[in-house]
């Protein structure tokens, strides 16, 4: 998954298994059934896990877009050995 | 979010813990009950009364119990239990209580009933405690006493409820028989 997909994964997880809750508990109490808000809940979990936890494609959609290593190559990361290196010489010169 | 195993865990113990909610707001409907049950007990007859051979006076009696306890009853109760005590005060103690019999009711159909039974459990006045020269037990000749019915609301999650109904007016006879 990429970043956004995580995201929205874990916002479609909270969402999912709230209303699932919500939807269990009050089936249960109006049909006076406790096993029906338990059953209700059991398999809005399960449906939770089956769309949020495996890596679907459609969470993949908007992968990361990393540079192409020649361009990287353009942009080179700033060398810390440089200013160690000068500071060994300057003794010398005076 | 991870990987695989970061999502797993996070669904179930947020599924974990939105239950243990959904437990406790079942328990809080329970409050929104309010029951109206209803109670009679007859002593039909009192088949002896002796003194037994440790000083303690004891009793039996035929009851005839007929309750209706069917508004206790909610989607979240497991069973109730429901007992009969005979209370009365003597001079060492102020209430005692003696369980005549119990029953324990497992649906709402069953909650209204009728029971016609000698007491399951011995009706005795205990003088042998610990403390034996403040004792008698001889406390039963010509007793009044309460005959309460007694009810214990078990949930299948949360608060348990328990209340009673008193019913007054019984009494023992003066002498053994």
């Amino acid at each position: 998954m990429d970043w956004q997909g995580q995201k929205g994964a874990e916002i479609v997880m909270q969402i999912m298994l709230v209303v699932f809750a919500i939807a269990g508990l009050g089936i249960g109490y109006t049909i006076g059934s406790f096993p029906t808000m338990m059953l209700t809940y059991a398999g809005g979990v399960v449906l939770t896990a089956l769309i949020t936890v495996p890596n679907w494609p459609f969470f993949n959609r908007r992968p990361l877009k990393w540079l192409d290593p020649s361009e990287a190559e353009r942009h080179p990361k700033p060398q810390v050995n440089v200013a160690a290196a000068s500071k060994k010489k300057a003794p010398k010169h005076k | 979010m991870h990987s695989f195993s970061y999502r797993a865990n996070a669904v179930v113990t947020f599924a974990v813990t939105i239950l243990a909610v959904m437990c406790g707001m079942a328990s809080l409907s329970d409050n929104f009950n309010s029951p109206s049950p209803t109670a009679d007990v007859k002593v039909l007859n009192i088949n002896w009364f002796q003194k037994q051979p440790n000083g303690n006076d004891e009793v039996s009696l035929t009851l005839n119990i007929s309750a209706d306890l069917s508004s206790l009853f909610t989607w979240n109760t497991k069973q109730v239990f429901v007992f009969v005590a005979a209370e009365y005060g003597t001079p060492q103690n102020a209430l005692n209580q003696v369980s005549l019999w119990d029953g324990i009711i497992q649906s709402k159909e069953h909650a209204k009933f009728w029971i016609h039974t000698t007491n399951k459990y011995r009706f005795t006045d205990q003088a042998r405690c610990s403390m034996p020269l403040f004792a008698s037990g001889n406390n039963l000749r010509g007793k009044d006493f309460n005959l309460t019915l007694h009810w214990h609301i078990m949930p299948k999650t949360g608060k348990m409820f328990a209340d009673k109904i008193v019913m007054t007016g019984y009494s023992l006879p003066e002498e053994y028989r």
